[in-house]
């Protein structure tokens, strides 16, 4: 396969757009097509603060990197989990994002879960009734709870997040397997800002996964490339293998799913009632909004099991 | 032989097969996995030499 536009042997085939690249003209075309998302969904702007979450994987680190090489004013936020498994997963993602930092003189904040709130996540996840059995729900709201503090508290005007498109459609169609209208309302590349929370974007939300760990590779971003222990037996691996699947028989069926779903819920497929879907109250103890009056789910969590 | 290695695992190919055709074979998607021969990324399409060890690195995370 040859490069679409030098004629060059292609080191990655996109046939979704009916595209090969070679490496220099792949790694022009992901920033393009990056500043092209930003742009078209207003994510932000170049006057902006923007807090990228890094976990030290391909897809973060990636967009960092491009938000960098755009010239966005963009620092990171990691968060260490206290993850160890016998693998040092945390340690070691810790140690990738703080070298990407340090090699191209970025600023990253790092928050310590243990630290913050007494425990590591796989300690919350054994002794919080949210976390029995579901350590991922916990880091979840851990990671929601510290990425919102920090880029309230710096003054951050944006959180950017890695999610790409496999991320996007693999919770789309798990949303959608249960009609989980709510999470179905909130699935979109800008979540807009409200009071206490920063507007969250996913500039990466239309790049296959596979784009993005050829981007880190022919970049050569040095990322975390062993799973969190935790990730195995997960459902959203198996919707990607599903979508993969389809997307072997079926080329752009993942692209097409995921645009297709943001086209119907901008035309209201899922608006009736968004209003009443939309109103949030002030967590009376850390002040971030939450759906239900009272104590935020962070707040209880800690609150009851932490010490 | 052609040596295809994933993680800790390896699989054999025939010489003069397309990368596809091999991945194929011993069941993994193009989609899943980034082929490097000689650290040069390649697409799948590329025909596979006597001696050649393809590194594919697995694309999939999440959780």
């Amino acid at each position: 396969m040859k490069c679409k536009k030098c004629g060059q042997r292609a080191s990655v085939n996109m046939p979704q757009h009916n595209l090969g690249l070679c490496r220099e003209h792949f790694l022009e075309w992901v920033p393009e097509q990056t500043e092209r998302f930003i742009k078209k969904y207003a994510m932000f702007t170049h006057e902006e603060k923007i807090l990228v979450a890094v976990s030290g994987g391909k897809d973060s680190l990636s967009l960092w990197d491009i938000l960098h090489r755009l010239g966005y004013r963009a620092d990171g936020l990691y968060i260490a989990l206290g993850i160890d498994e016998g693998v040092d997963y945390s340690v070691e993602s810790q140690r990738l994002a703080e070298k990407f930092a340090a090699e191209r003189g970025l600023t990253l904040h790092v928050v310590n879960v243990q630290e913050q709130t007494g425990k590591t996540i796989p300690e919350w996840a054994e002794t919080s009734l949210r976390g029995r059995q579901k350590p991922c729900a916990v880091c979840g709201l851990v990671k929601r709870h510290e990425m919102n503090r920090i880029a309230r508290d710096l003054g951050y005007d944006v959180l950017a997040t890695g999610h790409n498109l496999d991320d996007e459609a693999a919770v789309l169609f798990g949303n959608t397997l249960s009609w989980s209208r709510e999470y179905l309302l909130r699935q979109a590349p800008v979540l807009p800002g409200t009071p206490g929370l920063a507007r969250k974007v996913k500039p990466l939300c239309r790049f296959y996964e596979r784009e993005m760990a050829a981007y880190a590779l022919l970049r050569g971003i040095e990322y975390i490339y062993e799973e969190c222990p935790y990730s195995a037996g997960a459902s959203s691996i198996r919707y990607k293998e599903l979508l993969n699947q389809l997307e072997h028989d079926q080329p752009g069926a993942k692209l097409a799913f995921y645009l297709k779903f943001l086209d119907a819920r901008q035309q209201g497929l899922f608006s009736a009632q968004e209003e009443k879907q939309l109103e949030l109250h002030p967590c009376p103890n850390c002040g971030q909004p939450t759906s239900a009056p009272g104590l935020c789910s962070y707040c209880r969590m800690v609150g009851e099991f932490g010490g | 032989m052609v040596k295809l290695v994933l993680r800790k695992q390896e699989f054999e190919a025939r010489p003069g097969m397309a990368l596809v055709d091999a991945l194929k074979k011993v069941d993994i998607l193009p989609e899943a996995v980034i082929a490097i021969r000689n650290g040069e990324v390649i697409t799948e399409d590329e025909i596979l030499h006597d001696g050649d060890v393809i590194k594919l690195v697995a694309v999939i995370s999440g959780g």
